[in-house]
């Protein structure tokens, strides 16, 4: 099966057009598609309409579908409640600094490792690879002595700074993308006298924007759920994160837990993730049209 | 490549790689040979490490709450990350076919993966409250008495498995995307040689898709190893230590003991673990995974 060229051209599709008769494996799919879906998203349902519910109607068993009164003020509540604009606001800067760190590193190392067959490269490249694996439960106690040290402790520099350098996910992700731009634009640039990082800048990059619009996902969404590196470093709660604070909820302060406040909170918390995503979309499909063409 | 144009190759490359280069030498390998150093050493972040030879690691043999973690670990992997796996393959397989609503299927299914971490462990933790939660709600439409859940030491752990399952549509993208890379001239050919549907997902697709089950494995191993939010947010290791997992024990060791010999002992010993796992399954896996362009034979 090796043998079959995968990557050429498209074969013509078959003469025999598939007969038009009821597939009854196709009918059982969308049945099995519906009741799964339906399934998935219950628990979104419900965490948007106990979002809503009077503290009276939390309690309530079963919980109903939809709210009795529709308490919007729940979401003035949380505000009240906990330093929730703040932690936002901390996640937000958090987020936005590490998604520039991660882009700027990553994509400088991604074209080192893409363009230039310089001595070592596939050496470092592997080595690169295998720390894609390094738990960071491993190495988490001496990141925090080291940081201890230069009196980090209590800042979100231990939470911004390391994205500075580069990280191997994405690193690999940006590497494979621009190993496949054409040569010849380069060429053109060396012949025109620009500098390499200027190639790096005006070439590589401008055509990079769905890949380096991943990137700037996965370091978002990485950085703004992320628990164990801010509830390690950060310990004023005027720093928390989103997480952090959050977390609080479920803790013994509470005798029963403020279950609209939950949900308020777990909505709020992923409407960035959603927006990014409704953006993002169509830059997926930009890149997918692009290299098309090409 | 003449010399000149290999060393200035060479330079370049190092240039451009070196914020990458300065971030490994600080950020990972000083600390993972720190964390050998401090393993054989008696040592609370404030006093000087104080050498003790093997002392953490014969500690750990006997330390109830360190086979505990394993234990737990190790189930919740093999059953979670499995299951996970064919749970997304199966939906990306229902969804490679040409049906009804499939925009509108694909998104549903993925949109739970987008409420990962504290966000969603605070959804659940109200799912699985036994009194008014949604999820006995669900079971009792089916005449089911669901139990306590979180709050059960044999249940909690299912529970977080459970929890899991729900975020199977971000592995699902991914088998998408393999599976959209399938060649329609390899399953015609089949078609045309007689395959039946099953035949056709046996040998054809299945062998195609291998390298993103593969990738999909490890990484799903790996990061199920190191399940902290979950321990942290919905049952802080209880009941009765039913989800003790490893990372929350070397949290609690390190963080809320002081000790940073013992916990770097179970960070090298996790280390080593993850490590011998995607060796052993790389290996394993020459025989089942199929690479594009050939490789093997």
């Amino acid at each position: 099966m090796s043998t079959i060229p995968a990557a050429g051209p498209q074969a013509p599709s078959s003469p025999i057009r598939s007969r038009r008769k009821i597939d009854g494996v196709r009918i059982a799919s969308f049945i099995a598609l519906i009741v799964t879906t339906f399934l998935m998203l219950l628990p979104l349902f419900f965490m948007v309409s106990t979002s809503l519910k009077s503290k009276k109607e939390l309690l309530k068993f079963p919980p109903s579908f939809l709210p009795e009164s529709w308490q919007w003020s729940n979401y003035k509540e949380i505000f009240e409640t906990l330093n929730f604009g703040q932690m936002y606001m901390n996640s937000l800067i958090i987020g936005v600094l590490t998604v520039v760190g991660t882009l700027l590193s990553s994509a400088l190392a991604a074209y080192g490792f893409a363009r230039y067959r310089g001595k070592g490269n596939n050496l470092w490249f592997m080595l690169m690879l295998s720390t894609m694996m390094l738990p960071y439960p491993a190495i988490m106690i001496p990141q925090f002595i080291l940081f201890s040290k230069l009196n980090w402790l209590d800042t979100f520099l231990p939470l911004v700074v390391p994205a500075f350098f580069g990280s191997a996910y994405n690193i690999f992700l940006l590497r494979q993308f621009f190993s496949t731009l054409p040569e010849e634009l380069f060429d053109a640039g060396r012949i025109d006298g620009c500098s390499e990082l200027r190639m790096w800048r005006q070439i590589a990059l401008p055509l990079s924007g769905p890949a380096l619009a991943t990137v700037a996902i996965f370091a978002f969404i990485y950085s703004w759920n992320d628990l164990l590196t801010p509830v390690l470093y950060l310990s004023s709660s005027d720093k928390f994160t989103l997480p952090v604070g959050m977390s609080s909820f479920t803790s013994s302060r509470f005798r029963i837990p403020p279950w609209h406040l939950l949900m308020v909170a777990s909505v709020l918390a992923m409407l960035p993730i959603v927006t990014l995503f409704a953006i993002a979309q169509k830059r997926f499909v930009e890149g997918i049209v692009l290299t098309g063409i090409k | 490549m003449t010399h000149r144009e290999s060393r200035r190759q060479t330079l370049y490359m190092y240039l451009f790689i070196s914020p990458w280069l300065i971030g490994f030498l600080v950020f990972a390998l000083y600390p993972i040979l720190s964390s050998l150093y401090y393993s054989f050493t008696d040592y609370d972040i404030i006093h000087p490490p104080k050498f003790v030879g093997l002392a953490n690691y014969t500690e750990m043999l006997h330390n109830d709450l360190f086979w505990k973690s394993v234990v737990v670990t190790v189930r919740y992997t093999f059953i979670s990350v499995p299951v996970q796996l064919l749970l997304a393959l199966g939906f990306a397989l229902l969804l490679n076919q040409k049906i009804p609503f499939r925009g509108f299927f694909r998104t549903a299914m993925y949109f739970p993966s987008m409420v990962s971490g504290v966000a969603m462990s605070l959804l659940w933790y109200w799912i699985f409250n036994p009194s008014i939660g949604l999820f006995n709600y669900v079971l009792s439409w089916f005449g089911i008495k669901g139990p306590a859940w979180l709050m059960s030491p044999d249940y909690a752990l299912y529970a977080l498995m459970i929890m899991s399952f729900w975020t199977a549509g971000s592995g699902m993208i991914l088998f998408l995307a393999g599976l959209q890379g399938v060649p329609a001239s390899l399953v015609e050919a089949a078609k045309l040689d007689g395959a039946g549907r099953f035949r056709i997902f046996l040998n054809v697709t299945l062998p195609m898709i291998s390298p993103v089950l593969l990738f999909q494995l490890i990484m799903g191993i790996i990061d199920s190893f190191q399940v902290f939010t979950q321990a942290y947010v919905m049952t802080q290791g209880g009941p009765n230590y039913s989800t003790w997992f490893y990372v929350y024990n070397l949290y609690t060791s390190a963080f809320k003991e002081y000790r940073a010999g013992y916990s770097s002992a179970l960070a090298w010993v996790l280390l080593i673990v993850v490590m011998l796992f995607t060796a052993l399954i790389m290996k394993f896996s020459n025989r089942f995974v199929h690479y594009e362009g050939g490789g093997r034979k």
